[in-house]
Protein backbone atom coordinates (compact mmCIF):
# COMPACT_ATOMS: atom_id res chain seq x y z
CA UNK A 1 0.00 0.00 0.00
CA UNK A 2 1.68 3.29 -0.90
CA UNK A 3 -0.02 6.85 0.86
CA UNK A 4 -0.66 9.25 -1.57
CA UNK A 5 2.10 12.04 -2.59
CA UNK A 6 2.92 14.82 -0.22
CA UNK A 7 5.82 16.77 0.98
CA UNK A 8 7.77 16.09 3.66
CA UNK A 9 9.95 18.53 6.47
CA UNK A 10 11.81 17.81 9.63
CA UNK A 11 12.11 20.68 11.63
CA UNK A 12 14.90 21.52 13.72
CA UNK A 13 13.41 23.54 16.26
CA UNK A 14 9.55 23.89 17.84
CA UNK A 15 9.59 27.45 16.63
CA UNK A 16 9.98 26.69 13.05
CA UNK A 17 7.71 23.85 13.46
CA UNK A 18 4.88 26.07 14.42
CA UNK A 19 5.81 28.34 11.59
CA UNK A 20 5.21 25.81 9.11
CA UNK A 21 1.83 25.02 10.58
CA UNK A 22 0.59 28.29 10.37
CA UNK A 23 1.63 28.92 7.00
CA UNK A 24 0.17 25.63 5.49
CA UNK A 25 -2.56 25.35 7.88
CA UNK A 26 -4.65 22.86 7.28
CA UNK A 27 -3.04 20.87 4.87
CA UNK A 28 -0.30 19.68 7.04
CA UNK A 29 -0.26 17.14 9.70
CA UNK A 30 2.37 16.15 12.32
CA UNK A 31 4.59 12.70 11.99
CA UNK A 32 5.94 11.17 15.28
CA UNK A 33 6.32 7.94 15.53
CA UNK A 34 4.48 7.23 12.80
CA UNK A 35 2.92 4.39 13.85
CA UNK A 36 -0.64 5.84 14.30
CA UNK A 37 0.01 8.02 11.24
CA UNK A 38 1.22 5.59 8.49
CA UNK A 39 -1.02 3.02 8.58
CA UNK A 40 -3.87 5.95 7.80
CA UNK A 41 -1.88 7.25 4.79
CA UNK A 42 -1.18 3.76 3.56
CA UNK A 43 -4.76 3.47 3.27
CA UNK A 44 -4.95 7.14 2.10
CA UNK A 45 -8.08 7.82 5.11
CA UNK A 46 -5.74 10.36 5.51
CA UNK A 47 -3.96 12.64 2.45
CA UNK A 48 -2.32 15.62 3.66
CA UNK A 49 0.00 17.35 1.51
CA UNK A 50 2.53 18.09 3.97
CA UNK A 51 4.05 15.99 6.70
CA UNK A 52 6.07 17.86 9.15
CA UNK A 53 8.25 15.64 11.05
CA UNK A 54 9.34 16.28 14.86
CA UNK A 55 11.77 13.51 15.14
CA UNK A 56 14.84 16.55 15.29
CA UNK A 57 12.77 18.70 17.80
CA UNK A 58 15.23 18.26 20.92
CA UNK A 59 13.68 17.97 24.68
CA UNK A 60 9.75 16.52 23.92
CA UNK A 61 10.44 13.11 25.28
CA UNK A 62 11.36 13.98 28.58
CA UNK A 63 9.32 12.28 31.95
CA UNK A 64 10.36 14.33 35.04
CA UNK A 65 8.03 15.15 38.35
CA UNK A 66 7.34 18.66 39.71
CA UNK A 67 5.89 19.20 43.23
CA UNK A 68 2.47 18.36 41.51
CA UNK A 69 2.40 16.20 38.66
CA UNK A 70 4.39 13.91 36.13
CA UNK A 71 5.35 15.32 32.89
CA UNK A 72 5.54 13.50 29.61
CA UNK A 73 6.80 14.70 27.01
CA UNK A 74 4.96 14.33 23.87
CA UNK A 75 7.39 11.99 21.83
CA UNK A 76 8.38 9.82 24.98
CA UNK A 77 7.49 6.49 23.33
CA UNK A 78 5.71 3.94 24.80
CA UNK A 79 8.55 1.86 25.66
CA UNK A 80 9.99 4.84 27.25
CA UNK A 81 7.14 5.24 29.62
CA UNK A 82 7.03 1.19 29.82
CA UNK A 83 10.56 1.05 31.48
CA UNK A 84 10.76 3.92 33.50
CA UNK A 85 10.66 2.74 36.97
CA UNK A 86 9.98 6.50 38.78
CA UNK A 87 6.89 6.64 37.14
CA UNK A 88 5.44 3.09 37.44
CA UNK A 89 6.13 3.70 41.19
CA UNK A 90 4.07 6.86 41.12
CA UNK A 91 1.64 5.76 38.46
CA UNK A 92 1.65 2.06 38.06
CA UNK A 93 -1.18 2.32 35.55
CA UNK A 94 1.32 4.02 32.94
CA UNK A 95 3.21 0.56 32.95
CA UNK A 96 -0.07 -1.12 32.35
CA UNK A 97 -1.26 0.73 29.66
CA UNK A 98 2.30 0.85 28.20
CA UNK A 99 2.75 -2.96 27.77
CA UNK A 100 -0.20 -3.51 26.42
CA UNK A 101 0.14 -1.47 23.42
CA UNK A 102 1.20 -3.10 19.82
CA UNK A 103 4.72 -4.77 20.10
CA UNK A 104 8.37 -4.08 20.77
CA UNK A 105 8.65 -2.04 17.33
CA UNK A 106 5.97 -0.57 18.11
CA UNK A 107 6.79 0.67 21.67
CA UNK A 108 10.35 1.31 20.22
CA UNK A 109 8.97 4.08 17.95
CA UNK A 110 5.29 4.83 18.65
CA UNK A 111 4.62 8.15 21.19
CA UNK A 112 2.06 9.14 23.57
CA UNK A 113 1.75 12.63 22.13
CA UNK A 114 1.21 10.54 18.88
CA UNK A 115 -0.99 8.34 19.79
CA UNK A 116 -2.93 11.24 21.91
CA UNK A 117 -3.42 13.11 18.76
CA UNK A 118 -4.38 10.62 16.56
CA UNK A 119 -7.41 9.72 18.67
CA UNK A 120 -8.35 6.13 17.76
CA UNK A 121 -11.12 4.93 19.70
CA UNK A 122 -9.56 1.97 20.22
CA UNK A 123 -5.99 3.00 21.21
CA UNK A 124 -5.50 2.80 25.05
CA UNK A 125 -3.64 6.10 26.75
CA UNK A 126 -6.84 8.19 25.78
CA UNK A 127 -8.71 6.48 28.54
CA UNK A 128 -5.70 6.46 31.19
CA UNK A 129 -5.72 9.89 30.66
CA UNK A 130 -9.40 10.43 31.17
CA UNK A 131 -9.12 8.16 34.44
CA UNK A 132 -6.14 10.21 35.76
CA UNK A 133 -7.83 13.73 35.08
CA UNK A 134 -4.41 14.55 33.13
CA UNK A 135 -4.11 17.49 30.90
CA UNK A 136 -2.79 17.71 27.39
CA UNK A 137 -0.27 21.20 26.97
CA UNK A 138 -1.09 22.65 23.45
CA UNK A 139 1.49 25.09 21.97
CA UNK A 140 1.21 27.46 18.93
CA UNK A 141 2.90 30.52 17.87
CA UNK A 142 1.07 32.37 20.00
CA UNK A 143 1.63 30.37 23.18
CA UNK A 144 0.51 27.64 24.62
CA UNK A 145 -2.43 26.59 26.30
CA UNK A 146 -3.48 23.29 28.53
CA UNK A 147 -6.58 21.89 28.52
CA UNK A 148 -8.04 18.63 30.44
CA UNK A 149 -7.45 15.38 28.62
CA UNK A 150 -11.85 15.11 29.75
CA UNK A 151 -13.42 17.11 26.57
CA UNK A 152 -10.25 16.48 24.24
CA UNK A 153 -11.51 13.69 22.72
CA UNK A 154 -14.52 14.97 20.21
CA UNK A 155 -14.57 12.27 17.98
CA UNK A 156 -13.35 9.41 16.27
CA UNK A 157 -9.81 10.70 15.24
CA UNK A 158 -11.23 14.19 15.99
CA UNK A 159 -9.63 16.24 18.89
CA UNK A 160 -9.48 19.74 20.49
CA UNK A 161 -6.14 20.04 18.84
CA UNK A 162 -5.72 23.39 16.07
CA UNK A 163 -4.34 22.74 13.04
CA UNK A 164 -1.82 25.32 14.03
CA UNK A 165 -0.78 23.17 17.55
CA UNK A 166 1.82 21.01 18.01
CA UNK A 167 1.06 18.37 21.41
CA UNK A 168 4.39 18.91 23.71
CA UNK A 169 3.61 17.52 26.60
CA UNK A 170 1.63 15.43 29.05
CA UNK A 171 1.07 16.52 32.81
CA UNK A 172 -0.63 14.64 35.44
CA UNK A 173 -1.78 15.33 38.91
CA UNK A 174 0.46 13.65 41.32
CA UNK A 175 -1.78 10.82 43.35
CA UNK A 176 -2.54 11.45 47.08
CA UNK A 177 -1.28 8.90 49.60
CA UNK A 178 -3.18 5.92 49.29
CA UNK A 179 -3.83 5.64 45.57
CA UNK A 180 -3.79 2.82 43.18
CA UNK A 181 -4.39 2.27 39.31
CA UNK A 182 -5.14 -0.22 37.09
CA UNK A 183 -5.51 -0.61 33.04
CA UNK A 184 -7.40 -3.54 31.94
CA UNK A 185 -6.82 -4.51 28.30
CA UNK A 186 -9.05 -6.92 26.61
CA UNK A 187 -7.75 -8.24 23.21
CA UNK A 188 -8.21 -10.97 21.04
CA UNK A 189 -4.67 -11.09 20.08
CA UNK A 190 -1.28 -10.22 21.28
CA UNK A 191 -0.95 -6.42 20.05
CA UNK A 192 -3.78 -5.68 18.62
CA UNK A 193 -6.29 -2.87 19.59
CA UNK A 194 -8.21 -3.41 22.44
CA UNK A 195 -11.63 -5.00 22.25
CA UNK A 196 -12.48 -3.49 25.68
CA UNK A 197 -10.32 -1.24 27.88
CA UNK A 198 -10.70 -0.13 31.16
CA UNK A 199 -9.04 2.48 33.47
CA UNK A 200 -9.41 3.03 36.96
CA UNK A 201 -7.70 5.50 39.41
CA UNK A 202 -9.24 5.76 42.78
CA UNK A 203 -7.90 7.14 46.06
CA UNK A 204 -9.15 6.32 49.24
CA UNK A 205 -10.34 8.54 52.12
CA UNK A 206 -8.79 8.23 55.99
CA UNK A 207 -12.45 6.90 56.25
CA UNK A 208 -11.89 4.18 54.23
CA UNK A 209 -14.10 5.32 51.56
CA UNK A 210 -13.49 6.38 47.83
CA UNK A 211 -12.46 10.06 48.00
CA UNK A 212 -11.42 10.64 44.47
CA UNK A 213 -12.10 8.24 41.32
CA UNK A 214 -11.48 8.32 37.56
CA UNK A 215 -12.91 6.14 35.17
CA UNK A 216 -11.97 5.87 31.44
CA UNK A 217 -13.10 3.16 28.57
CA UNK A 218 -11.57 2.47 25.98
CA UNK A 219 -13.22 1.66 21.96
CA UNK A 220 -16.19 1.39 23.34
CA UNK A 221 -17.52 4.52 22.13
CA UNK A 222 -16.97 7.14 18.61
CA UNK A 223 -14.55 8.34 20.97
CA UNK A 224 -12.84 7.14 24.10
CA UNK A 225 -14.79 8.82 27.30
CA UNK A 226 -15.21 8.78 31.35
CA UNK A 227 -17.56 6.59 32.50
CA UNK A 228 -18.82 9.45 34.90
CA UNK A 229 -22.09 6.74 35.72
CA UNK A 230 -19.79 4.70 37.66
CA UNK A 231 -17.47 7.33 38.64
CA UNK A 232 -20.78 8.96 40.25
CA UNK A 233 -22.15 5.60 41.79
CA UNK A 234 -18.75 4.90 43.43
CA UNK A 235 -17.99 8.61 45.01
CA UNK A 236 -17.78 8.54 48.58
CA UNK A 237 -18.91 4.78 48.61
CA UNK A 238 -17.56 2.13 51.03
CA UNK A 239 -15.42 0.13 48.69
CA UNK A 240 -15.81 -3.89 47.48
CA UNK A 241 -17.54 -6.06 45.27
CA UNK A 242 -20.63 -5.42 45.21
CA UNK A 243 -19.98 -1.82 44.87
CA UNK A 244 -17.56 -2.38 42.22
CA UNK A 245 -20.06 -4.73 40.42
CA UNK A 246 -23.13 -2.08 40.16
CA UNK A 247 -20.31 0.42 38.88
CA UNK A 248 -19.59 -2.15 36.64
CA UNK A 249 -22.26 -2.51 34.86
CA UNK A 250 -23.39 1.45 35.23
CA UNK A 251 -20.01 1.72 33.06
CA UNK A 252 -21.32 -0.77 30.93
CA UNK A 253 -24.64 0.84 30.37
CA UNK A 254 -22.92 4.31 29.21
CA UNK A 255 -20.95 2.40 26.56
CA UNK A 256 -21.76 3.05 22.70
CA UNK A 257 -19.70 -0.18 21.55
CA UNK A 258 -20.73 -0.78 18.28
CA UNK A 259 -20.68 -4.38 15.95
CA UNK A 260 -17.68 -5.12 14.31
CA UNK A 261 -14.73 -8.03 14.21
CA UNK A 262 -13.57 -7.26 17.68
CA UNK A 263 -17.24 -8.55 18.08
CA UNK A 264 -20.96 -8.14 18.36
CA UNK A 265 -21.75 -4.57 20.96
CA UNK A 266 -23.73 -6.66 23.02
CA UNK A 267 -20.62 -8.96 24.03
CA UNK A 268 -18.49 -5.86 24.39
CA UNK A 269 -20.86 -4.58 26.72
CA UNK A 270 -20.63 -7.35 28.67
CA UNK A 271 -16.88 -7.04 28.76
CA UNK A 272 -16.94 -3.52 29.78
CA UNK A 273 -18.81 -4.86 32.92
CA UNK A 274 -16.18 -7.87 33.75
CA UNK A 275 -12.99 -5.36 32.66
CA UNK A 276 -13.99 -2.42 34.69
CA UNK A 277 -14.91 -4.66 37.89
CA UNK A 278 -11.17 -5.88 36.93
CA UNK A 279 -9.89 -2.46 36.92
CA UNK A 280 -11.54 -1.49 40.23
CA UNK A 281 -10.46 -4.09 41.96
CA UNK A 282 -7.06 -3.99 41.27
CA UNK A 283 -6.81 -0.27 41.47
CA UNK A 284 -8.18 -0.92 45.25
CA UNK A 285 -5.83 -3.52 45.61
CA UNK A 286 -2.66 -0.93 44.97
CA UNK A 287 -4.71 1.73 46.61
CA UNK A 288 -4.29 -0.52 49.64
CA UNK A 289 -0.61 -1.45 48.93
CA UNK B 1 6.44 14.42 -8.78
CA UNK B 2 8.96 16.08 -5.99
CA UNK B 3 11.79 13.81 -4.60
CA UNK B 4 14.13 14.50 -1.64
CA UNK B 5 17.39 13.21 -1.31
CA UNK B 6 17.87 10.68 1.39
CA UNK B 7 21.68 9.31 2.83
CA UNK B 8 21.37 6.24 4.99
CA UNK B 9 24.13 4.66 6.16
CA UNK B 10 22.89 0.74 5.41
CA UNK B 11 24.78 -2.05 7.07
CA UNK B 12 27.94 0.29 7.64
CA UNK B 13 27.53 1.21 4.17
CA UNK B 14 26.51 4.98 2.87
CA UNK B 15 23.89 4.95 1.10
CA UNK B 16 21.54 7.55 -1.38
CA UNK B 17 19.09 8.13 -3.33
CA UNK B 18 16.23 10.09 -4.76
CA UNK B 19 12.79 9.48 -3.55
CA UNK B 20 9.43 10.67 -3.27
CA UNK B 21 8.58 11.73 0.34
CA UNK B 22 5.87 8.47 0.65
CA UNK B 23 8.24 5.80 -0.26
CA UNK B 24 8.50 3.45 2.26
CA UNK B 25 11.88 2.44 4.07
CA UNK B 26 11.33 -1.21 3.28
CA UNK B 27 10.94 -0.32 -0.45
CA UNK B 28 13.95 2.15 -0.53
CA UNK B 29 15.93 -0.70 0.79
CA UNK B 30 14.37 -3.71 -1.89
CA UNK B 31 13.91 -1.58 -4.72
CA UNK B 32 16.81 1.02 -4.17
CA UNK B 33 19.08 -0.47 -2.93
CA UNK B 34 18.25 -4.23 -4.41
CA UNK B 35 18.72 -5.50 -0.62
CA UNK B 36 15.37 -7.95 -0.67
CA UNK B 37 16.28 -10.07 2.25
CA UNK B 38 14.23 -7.44 4.35
CA UNK B 39 10.35 -8.30 3.19
CA UNK B 40 6.92 -6.83 2.89
CA UNK B 41 4.53 -9.50 4.81
CA UNK B 42 1.56 -7.82 5.68
CA UNK B 43 2.38 -4.22 4.89
CA UNK B 44 -0.17 -3.19 8.00
CA UNK B 45 2.59 -3.28 10.89
CA UNK B 46 1.68 -6.59 12.38
CA UNK B 47 3.59 -9.13 10.80
CA UNK B 48 7.17 -8.21 11.70
CA UNK B 49 8.78 -9.56 8.65
CA UNK B 50 9.65 -5.62 7.43
CA UNK B 51 11.78 -5.87 10.68
CA UNK B 52 15.39 -3.94 10.23
CA UNK B 53 17.12 -2.02 13.35
CA UNK B 54 16.93 1.96 12.74
CA UNK B 55 19.81 4.01 14.98
CA UNK B 56 19.86 0.39 17.01
CA UNK B 57 15.93 -0.05 17.20
CA UNK B 58 14.23 -2.84 15.83
CA UNK B 59 11.66 -1.02 13.49
CA UNK B 60 9.03 -2.19 10.83
CA UNK B 61 10.35 -0.41 8.15
CA UNK B 62 7.00 -0.81 5.92
CA UNK B 63 5.89 1.26 9.08
CA UNK B 64 8.66 4.21 8.55
CA UNK B 65 9.23 6.52 5.21
CA UNK B 66 12.45 6.55 3.68
CA UNK B 67 12.53 10.26 4.42
CA UNK B 68 12.29 9.65 8.35
CA UNK B 69 15.53 7.31 7.96
CA UNK B 70 17.19 9.94 6.49
CA UNK B 71 20.65 10.72 8.49
CA UNK B 72 19.60 7.08 10.29
CA UNK B 73 22.21 3.89 10.41
CA UNK B 74 19.86 0.92 9.26
CA UNK B 75 20.78 -2.39 9.50
CA UNK B 76 19.55 -5.54 7.92
CA UNK B 77 19.83 -9.10 7.62
CA UNK B 78 22.48 -8.89 4.95
CA UNK B 79 24.20 -6.98 7.52
CA UNK B 80 24.49 -9.84 10.21
CA UNK B 81 26.94 -12.56 8.67
CA UNK B 82 30.75 -11.81 9.04
CA UNK B 83 31.55 -13.26 5.35
CA UNK B 84 31.01 -16.78 4.92
CA UNK B 85 30.61 -16.75 8.87
CA UNK B 86 26.96 -17.04 9.86
CA UNK B 87 25.54 -14.69 13.00
CA UNK B 88 24.99 -16.80 16.19
CA UNK B 89 21.41 -16.29 15.54
CA UNK B 90 21.46 -16.98 11.53
CA UNK B 91 23.21 -20.66 12.87
CA UNK B 92 20.63 -20.76 15.55
CA UNK B 93 17.68 -21.10 13.22
CA UNK B 94 19.38 -23.26 11.26
CA UNK B 95 20.56 -26.00 13.56
CA UNK B 96 17.64 -25.51 15.73
CA UNK B 97 15.47 -25.52 12.40
CA UNK B 98 13.46 -22.24 13.35
CA UNK B 99 11.79 -21.51 9.93
CA UNK B 100 9.92 -23.56 7.55
CA UNK B 101 8.80 -21.77 5.00
CA UNK B 102 11.62 -19.10 5.46
CA UNK B 103 9.40 -15.96 4.64
CA UNK B 104 9.23 -14.19 8.11
CA UNK B 105 12.78 -15.32 9.10
CA UNK B 106 14.12 -12.34 8.76
CA UNK B 107 12.42 -10.11 10.57
CA UNK B 108 12.33 -12.90 13.27
CA UNK B 109 15.99 -12.66 12.92
CA UNK B 110 16.52 -9.07 13.44
CA UNK B 111 14.04 -8.96 16.01
CA UNK B 112 15.67 -11.69 18.00
CA UNK B 113 19.37 -9.70 17.06
CA UNK B 114 17.20 -6.68 19.05
CA UNK B 115 16.16 -8.49 21.75
CA UNK B 116 19.14 -10.06 22.68
CA UNK B 117 20.47 -6.66 22.64
CA UNK B 118 18.61 -5.27 25.51
CA UNK B 119 18.84 -9.03 27.31
CA UNK B 120 21.37 -11.12 26.81
CA UNK B 121 19.95 -13.45 28.89
CA UNK B 122 16.14 -13.90 28.34
CA UNK B 123 13.67 -16.34 29.57
CA UNK B 124 11.57 -18.31 27.30
CA UNK B 125 8.63 -16.01 27.93
CA UNK B 126 10.95 -12.80 27.67
CA UNK B 127 11.51 -14.53 24.45
CA UNK B 128 8.27 -15.13 23.53
CA UNK B 129 7.09 -11.52 24.38
CA UNK B 130 10.00 -10.20 22.62
CA UNK B 131 9.10 -11.48 19.12
CA UNK B 132 5.39 -10.64 20.04
CA UNK B 133 5.41 -8.44 16.87
CA UNK B 134 6.91 -10.78 14.31
CA UNK B 135 4.73 -13.65 13.09
CA UNK B 136 5.08 -17.50 11.74
CA UNK B 137 2.57 -18.97 10.63
CA UNK B 138 4.55 -22.33 10.13
CA UNK B 139 6.59 -23.87 13.03
CA UNK B 140 4.54 -22.76 16.13
CA UNK B 141 7.48 -20.95 17.13
CA UNK B 142 8.83 -23.40 19.45
CA UNK B 143 11.44 -24.56 17.50
CA UNK B 144 12.36 -19.92 16.82
CA UNK B 145 12.50 -19.80 21.31
CA UNK B 146 15.36 -22.87 20.94
CA UNK B 147 16.75 -21.04 17.99
CA UNK B 148 17.00 -17.62 20.09
CA UNK B 149 18.46 -19.40 23.17
CA UNK B 150 20.88 -21.31 21.47
CA UNK B 151 21.77 -17.57 19.95
CA UNK B 152 21.58 -16.33 23.17
CA UNK B 153 24.09 -18.97 24.62
CA UNK B 154 26.71 -18.41 21.92
CA UNK B 155 26.83 -14.61 22.55
CA UNK B 156 27.15 -15.07 26.12
CA UNK B 157 29.85 -17.53 25.87
CA UNK B 158 31.70 -14.90 23.35
CA UNK B 159 30.90 -11.97 25.50
CA UNK B 160 32.75 -13.77 28.06
CA UNK B 161 35.47 -15.75 26.71
CA UNK B 162 37.98 -12.39 26.26
CA UNK B 163 37.54 -11.77 29.99
CA UNK B 164 37.85 -15.43 30.97
CA UNK B 165 41.74 -15.74 28.81
CA UNK B 166 42.70 -12.76 30.41
CA UNK B 167 41.93 -13.77 33.80
CA UNK B 168 43.58 -17.49 32.80
CA UNK B 169 46.94 -15.37 31.94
Amino acid sequence: MIPAAFDYVRPADIGEALRILKEREGEAKVLSGGYSLLPLLKLRLAQPALLVDIQALGGLDGISRTDDDMRIGARATHRRILEDDGLAAVLPIMRDAAGGIGDPQIRNWGTIGGSVAHADPAADWPAVLQALHASIVLRSAGGERVVPARGFFIDTFQTGIEATEILTEIRIPLPAPRSGGSYQKLERRAGDFSTVGAAVQMTLGGDGRIAQLGIGLTAVGDAPFAATHAEDALRGAKPGDEMFREAAAAASRQSRPADDSHGPAEYKRAMVTEMTFRALRAAFGRALA
Amino acid sequence: MTTQHVKVTVNGEVREADVEPRLLLVHLLRENFGLTGTHVGCDTSNCGACTVHVNGMSAKSCTMLAVQADGAEVKTIEGMANGAALHPLQQGFWDQHGLQCGFCTPGMIMQSAWLLEQNPDPSEDEIRLGISGNLCRCTGYVNIVKAIQQAAGELRAADAAPVASVTAS
